[in-house]
């Protein structure tokens, strides 16, 4: 996974709430059986509209999206995440998201910030004419004059700035792991099956 | 701190293998089920850092979400190819991927194969008390029979491969409480329709439900996955009912189920789950089961839900000015207008199958209101897809097939068919579907389809008048 510290550039002003994941990337689009690829799908029905955001000059590109309330909310789909990631997104800013949509964007060093209404207002107006500055490192969102600040898990900053492989930080635990299969084995019996 | 657990809380707890000091727990994982389209890549992943499965015995694999519904095999036994190509690699690669890995696998003609969903319970697979993960939202259903259930992305599906194990922060604990019994032609699933749109599909949002209560205690576990399994759409991580005499009943015997002196114990270590007298949720809701009708979504958003009795709302009458403009562009969509009146909505595809209602009873259901009469000729598709081989069988057994079939309806083989538009089944652009699956989102059934959710017997209606239809004019009278 590739560290991030911050993320700078224009964002696209998509602000709706209910953000799906069919609406990120239709279901029929899950069927690479590679990570990349995806970007031409993403957000396709709303590229369908004319006058849209993803395909204006003016934010083709970007790095960022804004967006309302639980954003990525429905499939399960690490797709989502590739097809924006695909598409050169590396931070959501929104006022909340699916917990699911939340865990596998950090996964995949995509960094999700939650603001309340008023600042997602006034970042979507900004969005309108320049860019945002996005600082892991201070937990600060800067827009022309202004700066705000958000919450992230202390843990999660520190995957995300350091770029952790979540699977070598847990195979760190194999001792703990193991003992906990001895006690289950013990307790129930039933929960290991004959292969 | 009052010592005193919910059901939910006592499974997280005998889970947590290490837990870090802001809370994060790495979490035990009994069950993993694997289906090819979250798949290929976790697996990559294993390769490419030389990693193994650490407990293939806890895995399960079966293709769903990409098989035609059409026969698997040809007239000589042989295995039908799969036309589209990028469904044919996704089956491939899982096909490839099992067995290297040492993993069980009910591959496309099995006899075993199903949806995951449906797979699970029915093999004994998932138990109560278990933690269960899928690369699938609704693995939520798993809730129905007891299990801290629920769906997990590609990154965490490698991660519970190598490891057996998540790192979760605890969710907060939520009680949908639904006393009372069921009116006539009201079925489990308009009871989740009709929670969900009252709640909101984000009120459960960080929550994991547990749901009780006098209608749930009395329901079949068939209903109990049926309501679990969408507990994803009301935003929640998982759904789950408390494990009790119906769910032993209908785990006995089972294929992976304990057997012997393991089922005692299991049994009374079940009986242990149940959430503590006094013990309280950080959230709160209840139902009436008796005020509820057999229920339809109009929209393109599990908030989008009215009694068939209703008409579609007026986006003017919203306060919010946000869900006006969100009711106008979905009214827009599905080709609606308002205070058009729901039972005079004209359908042209029929879809009883999905995870959610795909089980033998809904079948069952189903059949007994289209069984001597005949779907109407504006009907231009109507299947009927099991949700796995077992209920397939079972149905037939019971003849089930053959009443569909006489009625005008088809009958398919098991799979997630048109519940989402990977597979050939979709429903044509500007169509409308009488669907018994779980989500109305937009392009969910194929681009341009236009989805209404419902119960099994709903769809049923559906197709014998054309139209969104109220079962209860329906039932018991041929
Ligand atoms: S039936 Fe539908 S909801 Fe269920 S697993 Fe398949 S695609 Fe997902």
């Amino acid at each position: 996974m590739k560290p991030v510290k911050e993320v700078f550039g224009r964002a696209y002003p998509l602000g709706r709430d209910n953000v799906d994941t069919d609406i990120i990337l239709p279901g029929r689009f899950l069927k690479t059986i590679t990570r990349s690829g995806l970007a031409s799908a993403a957000f396709e029905s709303i590229r369908a509209e004319p006058g849209n955001i993803f395909e204006n000059p003016v934010w083709k590109g970007a790095p960022i999206v804004i967006a309302g309330q639980n954003f990525g909310c429905g499939s399960s789909r690490e797709h989502a995440v590739w097809a924006m990631m695909d598409l050169g997104i590396l931070a959501v800013i929104a006022e909340s998201y699916s917990d699911i949509f939340s865990g596998n964007a950090f996964k995949n060093g995509m960094v999700t910030i939650t603001q309340p209404r008023h600042n997602i207002v006034r970042l979507l107006d900004w969005a309108q004419v320049g860019a945002i500055a996005i600082s892991l490192l201070s937990q600060t969102i800067t827009f022309g004059d202004e700066n705000v600040e958000f919450h992230v898990d202390p843990f999660r900053k520190e995957c995300l700035l350091k770029g952790l492989d979540e699977i070598g930080l847990t195979l760190g635990f194999d001792a703990d792991i193991t003992a906990f299969e001895q006690d289950l084995s013990q307790r129930q019996p039933w929960i290991a099956l004959p292969l | 701190m009052s010592g005193l657990r919910t059901l939910y809380e006592k499974i997280w707890d005998s889970h947590v293998v290490h837990r870090r000091d802001d809370g994060t727990c790495l979490l035990y994982i009994d069950r993993h089920l694997i289906h090819e389209v979250t798949s290929a890549q976790a697996f990559d992943g294993l390769r490419a850092n030389g990693r193994s499965v650490r407990r293939p015995d806890l895995t399960l694999a079966v293709p769903d979400h990409n098989l035609p519904t059409t026969p698997r095999v040809d007239g000589s036994g042989a295995r039908m190819t799969i036309a589209d190509m990028d469904s044919a690699a996704q089956l491939e690669a899982l096909e490839r991927n099992a067995p290297e890995f040492g993993i069980r696998y009910f591959g496309a003609t099995a006899p075993e194969q199903g949806i995951v969903h449906v797979v699970g319970p029915e093999q004994g697979f998932s138990l109560p008390g278990t933690t269960i993960v899928c690369g699938d939202s609704h693995t939520s259903a798993h809730g129905g029979i007891g299990a801290l259930a629920f769906g997990i992305g590609t990154s965490e599906v490698e991660h519970v491969l190598a490891t057996q194990t998540l790192q979760l922060t605890p969710s907060k604990t939520m009680e949908v409480r639904i006393d009372g019994s069921l009116g006539y032609g009201v079925t489990p699933k308009d009871i989740i329709l009709a929670v969900i749109g009252r709640m909101g599909a984000g009120a459960g949002t960080g929550h994991v439900i547990e749901y009780t209560g006098s209608t749930c205690r009395s329901m079949s576990v068939e209903g109990r996955l049926t309501i679990a399994n969408m507990s994803i759409e009301a935003g929640a991580r998982a759904g789950v009912f408390a494990p009790d005499e119906t769910t032993f009943a209908y785990l006995k015997g089972r294929r992976f189920a304990p057997k012997g002196a393991d089922w005692e114990r299991a049994v009374s270590a079940w009986c242990a789950l149940a959430t503590d007298a006094g013990a309280s949720y950080d959230k709160v809701e209840i139902f009436d089961a008796g005020a509820i009708a057999p229920t339809v979504t109009w929209g393109t958003s599990l908030d989008d839900v009215v009694p068939i009795t209703g008409c579609v709302p007026d986006p003017e009458s919203m306060a919010d000015p946000a869900r006006r403009e969100s009711m106008r562009k979905a009214i827009g969509y599905m080709g609606l207008a308002a205070g058009q009146r729901m039972q005079d909505i004209a359908v042209q595809n029929i879809f009883i199958g999905s995870c959610t209602n795909s089980r033998i009873e809904d079948l069952r259901a189903a059949a007994q209101v289209v069984r001597g009469r005949h779907i109407a000729p504006e009907i231009r598709q109507a299947i009927v897809v099991p949700g796995s081989g077992l209920v397939k069988r079972q149905a037939e057994a019971e003849g089930l097939d053959l009443i569909f079939i006489e009625a005008g309806l088809e009958w398919r083989e098991p799979g997630c068919s048109m519940c989402l538009a990977m597979n050939p089944d979709k429903v044509p652009p500007g169509e409308r579907c009488a669907s018994t699956s779980n989500r109305n989102f937009v392009g969910r059934q194929g681009p341009g389809s236009r989805t209404h959710l419902m119960s099994p017997i709903m769809a049923a209606a559906a197709a014998v008048t054309g139209r969104l239809a109220d079962v209860r004019d329906w039932m018991g009278v041929v």
